[in-house]
């Protein structure tokens, strides 16, 4: 098997857990796949690489270790799947997903005591809230481990967003990394058509944030900026990347379209696009 | 009828500022949250003594609770300050996903409820959070009737383990209960045993339920009085335990009929135990501006609703 640190073990592993999303969403005709398969890059980044977390035993508390929060919940798929294969719970139990008596409910949550998730979320606009609400806790606590959350750009739209922006701002909550998943498509359309005001760096800045840019589709910038993001942190500001992704990454009938924000691919789909995404020498669940 | 005397009029959320403090010099984790109302909700003694561990949210309410249970997950014991209305309505959905469906151990502290807040009127006067917050399911839900109460309360859910509302008042009140009387979650408190209705009340309305109880032992009926300050989870077995002696039935509260205590009283007997039983609340409308008497009279708030609600309860016994 090849070696986490090889160049090649960060794309083969976000291979998978896009095979992983698709199957997953498949078998159960529901879910969200054309977010998920536009995050896997920097979610298999971050789990396999740039965060400092331990798997097992899974600790609810966070203490002592970086964490991380989905905000946008409905693209559990990804999550379930890196968590899965960073080691938090067995990979076959992703075959369970959205199903009766799971542990991966639709969106994630907290109430199955499925590993790895620490909030339950869905209901958009709440994770950067409770991402603060750890990191104020951590240095409370003394505690040098940093916070990660992801939100969609879409749920920037949500109100509460702002009212966590501000707080992080005001309490200097430094040790947090906010990415913000610029595919600029939401169910509707395209960000632009539903709520036009999408030039997020300048608005981030404005609220006293670090605001980096990345292309979360891309090695060479996921490589660049995340170090940089990590840098960033400690120096009285918190930091958010505005990521650009595209919806539906890695399968060509789900790019450049928002149709495939919530719906789930039929069987001649799967097949099609499983054949754009090789099976990898991990396997699948 | 056992007699309460009045050991004092002091307001509830007084009774909160104090238990809070108490709270923080016993548990390092114990912190505190507050909307822009740290003097209306009498944190600032908390604020003072533990500046490190007071944040204040702004007017933010919904990201107050979502900081607030990221707070929880590292190990803290989060108390959040603001009016009731703001503190279940305003953020009903951050509680229900991000505090109760994640049963985060968050305080959710809410002052400034029911008519008598009084002159600032229906906007404010939030008479739905009851049972607002006693449908989460594992959501926690306490409504102390007088200062005392209130303060043991605040010492009580900070050792304990869960989400949790505690609801209480701005104005001045008649303290009855005694400092050493102990705080129990879920168990109701027994203020006078009757036989010939059971009076169960909460909030405010318990010392109009002692006033009732005078008025109603002049007319020679020995009235029940139960202070229920733990509206869930329910003390099922003292309810039916008295009813099962009285044969009826009031519930009292600074409350909608819908949602509030009455309703969960009605529930178990219904199951249990069906007897007549009558409700004294506010009847499916809003509040308006006055001052907490004027609104309480307007609104059939009154040791007389009670006393009027036994004798019809008491009638219907057959």
């Amino acid at each position: 098997m090849t070696d986490a640190n090889h160049p090649s073990f960060l794309p083969t592993m976000a291979q998978q857990v896009r095979r992983d999303i698709l199957r997953m969403v498949h078998a159960v005709s529901s879910g969200h796949p054309g977010g998920s398969l536009g995050c896997a890059d920097y979610l298999t980044a971050l789990f396999f690489k740039y965060m400092k977390h331990q798997p097992q035993p899974f600790s609810m508390s966070g203490n002592n270790e970086d964490v991380f929060l989905l905000s946008n919940g409905h693209i559990s798929p990804v999550y379930y799947s890196v968590l899965a294969r960073s080691g938090y719970f067995p990979v076959p139990e992703l075959a369970t997903f959205r199903k009766l008596n799971t542990r991966l409910q639709g969106h994630p949550a907290t109430h199955e005591h499925l590993p790895g998730v620490r909030v339950a979320t869905g209901s958009l606009g709440q994770g950067l809230s409770v991402a603060s609400g750890i990191a104020q806790q951590k240095k409370l606590d003394g505690d040098n481990s940093l916070v990660y959350v992801l939100t969609g750009d879409g749920e920037l739209q949500e109100g509460q967003i702002w009212e966590a922006v501000m707080f992080a701002a005001h309490r200097k909550l430094d040790n947090m990394i906010v990415a913000v998943d610029f595919n600029q498509k939401q169910i509707d359309g395209s960000t632009e058509d539903v709520m036009g005001l999408t030039e997020w760096s300048s608005k981030f800045a404005a609220f006293g944030w670090q605001v980096l840019e990345m292309d979360g589709n891309n090695w060479d910038s996921i490589h660049q900026v995340l170090p940089q993001a990590q840098a960033a942190t400690g120096n009285g500001k918190p930091v958010v990347i505005i990521m650009k992704t595209e919806m539906g990454m890695g399968v060509d009938f789900m790019m450049g379209t928002h149709a495939w924000h919530g719906k789930a691919p039929s069987n001649e789909q799967l097949e099609s696009a499983l054949a754009q995404l090789p099976v990898t020498e991990f396997g699948d669940y | 009828m056992k007699s309460y005397e009045i050991l004092g009029q002091k307001d509830t959320r007084s009774g909160f500022g104090a238990g809070l403090l108490e709270a923080g010099k016993q548990n390092n984790n114990v912190v505190a949250l507050c909307a822009d109302l740290t003097g209306s909700l009498m944190m600032d003694a908390f604020k003072d003594a533990f500046p490190e561990r007071f944040f204040q949210a702004g007017i933010a309410e919904a990201n107050m609770m979502g900081v607030a249970a990221g707070l929880a997950i590292g190990g803290k014991i989060p108390f959040t300050g603001t009016f009731a209305n703001f503190s279940t309505g305003r953020v009903y959905d951050q509680i229900r996903q991000s505090i109760a469906y994640s049963h985060k151990n968050v305080k959710i502290c809410a002052s400034h409820a029911g008519l008598t807040l009084g002159e600032d009127g229906a906007t404010h006067q939030i008479l739905e959070d009851l049972g607002l917050m006693k449908m989460l399911p594992g959501m926690t839900v306490i409504n102390p009737c007088d200062y005392n109460q209130t303060k043991a309360a605040t010492i009580a859910i900070a050792q304990h383990e869960g989400p949790v509302y505690l609801r209480f008042g701005r104005p001045k009140w008649p303290v009855f209960i005694s400092e050493d009387t102990p705080f129990i979650i879920g168990k109701a408190l027994m203020l006078n045993e009757g036989t010939d209705v059971s009076i169960f009340a909460t909030g405010h309305m318990v010392w109009k339920a002692i006033e009732a109880g005078h008025i109603l032992a002049e007319k020679g009926i020995h009235a029940e009085i139960i202070n229920i300050h733990t509206i869930k989870p329910l003390d099922d077995a003292a309810v039916l335990a008295s009813v099962q002696k009285t044969g009826c039935a009031v519930s009292a509260e600074e409350h909608q009929y819908n949602g509030g205590l009455g309703d969960s009283v009605a529930q178990l007997l219904a199951r249990n135990y069906p007897a007549p039983m009558e409700f004294v609340g506010v009847n499916d409308s809003f509040g308006e501006s006055g001052t907490p008497d004027q609104l309480m009279e307007k609104y059939g708030l009154t040791a007389q609703a009670i006393v009027d609600a036994a004798l019809k309860s008491i009638a219907r016994k057959g």
